[in-house]
């Protein structure tokens, strides 16, 4: 048993002590956290638009062009890995181009995201009640003010646990990070395994990291769902 | 056309995608300034269909409105503005969920009507008192009974200070006990002159408060005339048939 422990605090030391090694792993978590937000953030903006431009069109037969560029986009982005986009737009679009990593990282990882939260989006606002559209007109909002005062915020609150569960998808994919040589929480505990020679520590760690935020998260979402279902309004 | 002609129908005709026949076979009608023009009919109609091509909530396939002088089918008419002046209450309320009922009465005249928060407030108060719902204005619609969604549903629609109300079978989606409430503060709206144009299976209502009455059957008007002339000396088989079954 004591063997055991002074194992343990051997490896503890020579994995995160020695050289300051912990510090792959915080500077690694907040890159992680960084290209997540700001992600997500990009996510929300395309898959808003990408969602109003798709209802419009289904509700009133125009934008055909947009409508059709947006399913072009859709089917692209969740019909290939998010690896693969990664590595394009990294080697291939941005090639020539000097511009930081991170910046290509919440690009292609908010692109990604912006076709799962569109469809979220959208059946949020298919879930409205055509009534609620109808009286917002008859009124005489236009039909931008309708969706903008009436229908958004609805189908808003009704898609935010969808899109809370996108947040978590969204940050467990941010770990092939490591493709376009970012240093990120997964990259951070697999540079700390390539110096010390120990895969089991700093993998473990790392896959502890991205569990206790993942559950944290999913107990807001769960809160958040609750306190939706229960409210007035 | 007389100057006191509000809403003017001609040839109006509506075919929804996928139905065989047309909903609306060439109606034309006048609505006069302070009458309150009752439409009923059969089930399927067209009762509905014509009520909301009157705001072009349904588009019409061909025919003319005129809506205080302008063309409002014309394309290039902006029927955002005319929709304004033209309140409408439906037959499930549709009261905006996510608002409390003061923000659900505000939000189009201080939006639309650049109205202040003050005025648009004190015209809401003025008129929930009317309709005596004062104490609710803070509640949200889901806390309210039917009676009470439709009778703010209505006050809604007149804080924009329309010059004509189109209801849409106002009552049907209430309980008994609740209709009462409802019809009692349209009474009073007929009686202030309103202009209105109601669309209800309630025939004693129409009976008492209607300037005139129009029966539809099959999309076309097929006879008009006063509550008492209409309901007592039906001309037509269709309307005679219509009464007798439902009386
Ligand atoms: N959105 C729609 N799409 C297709 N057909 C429709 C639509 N709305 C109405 N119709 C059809 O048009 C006809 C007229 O319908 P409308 O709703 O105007 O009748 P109504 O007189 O209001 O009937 P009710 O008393 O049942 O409300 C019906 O045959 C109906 O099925
Ligand atoms: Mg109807």
């Amino acid at each position: 048993m004591a063997d055991w422990i002074e194992n343990f605090q051997n490896r503890f030391y020579l994995n995160f002590i020695k050289d300051d090694r912990w510090q792959y792993i915080t500077r690694g978590l907040w890159t992680t956290i960084q290209i997540t937000v700001f992600a997500v953030l990009l996510g929300i903006a395309i898959g808003f638009l990408v969602a109003v431009i798709r209802s419009t069109h289904d509700k009133t037969g125009k934008m055909v062009i947009p409508n059709f560029i947006c399913r072009v986009y859709l089917t692209v982005i969740r019909g290939t890995p998010v690896v693969v986009q990664l590595l394009i737009i990294y080697f291939g679009i941005f090639a020539s181009v000097n511009i930081g990593k991170m910046i290509v990282a919440v690009i292609a990882f908010g692109i990604n995201s912006g076709a799962y939260v569109a469809e979220i989006v959208r059946s949020g606002i298919m879930s409205i009640d055509k009534g609620q559209f109808e009286a917002g007109r008859s009124l005489g909002f236009n039909y931008v003010q309708t969706m903008v005062h009436i229908i958004m915020p609805q189908a808003f609150k009704n898609v935010l646990p969808a899109l809370g569960n996108e947040l978590i998808v969204l940050l467990k994919e941010t770990s092939v990070s490591g493709y376009i040589a970012m240093e990120d929480l997964t990259k951070g505990g697999d540079i700390i395994r390539s110096r010390t020679y120990d895969a089991m520590m700093p993998l473990l760690a790392v896959a502890l990291i991205y569990l206790v935020i993942v559950m944290l998260l999913e107990f807001a979402v769960g809160k958040l769902e609750r306190r939706l279902r229960n409210s007035d309004h | 056309m007389t100057t006191d002609t509000l809403i003017s129908v001609r040839g109006l005709t509506k075919k929804f995608d996928g139905m065989a026949t047309h909903a609306l076979n060439g109606v034309s009608a006048d609505i006069h300034k302070g009458e309150v023009v009752f439409v009923i009919g059969p089930s399927g109609s067209g009762k509905s269909t014509f009520l909301r091509c009157l705001n072009l909530l349904e588009e019409p396939t061909s025919g003319t409105i005129l809506f205080e002088g302008a063309d409002i089918t014309d394309k290039k008419t902006d029927i955002n503005l005319h929709r304004r002046k033209m309140g409408m209450v439906f037959q499930q309320f549709n009261l905006f969920p996510h608002m409390s009922i003061m923000k659900n009465l505000t939000i189009a005249p201080m939006k639309l009507l650049k109205l202040s928060r003050e005025e648009a407030e004190q015209t809401a108060r003025e008129l929930l008192a009317r309709v005596g719902l004062s104490d609710r204005a803070d509640a949200y619609p889901n806390q309210l009974s039917g009676g009470q969604k439709q009778r703010i549903a209505i006050v809604r629609a007149l804080c924009m200070k329309p010059d004509v109300m189109l209801f849409d079978e106002p009552t049907s989606a209430l309980d008994p006990e609740m209709v009462g409430e409802v019809l009692t503060v349209m009474r009073e709206l007929a009686e202030e002159n309103m202009t209105m144009v109601v669309v209800t299976h309630e025939m004693a209502f129409a009976k008492e408060v209607a300037t005139r009455v129009i029966f539809m059957d099959n999309g076309s008007i097929v006879e008009e005339n006063t509550p008492k002339e209409l309901f007592e000396n039906p001309q037509s088989d269709r309307l005679k048939s219509f009464l007798a079954k439902i009386i």
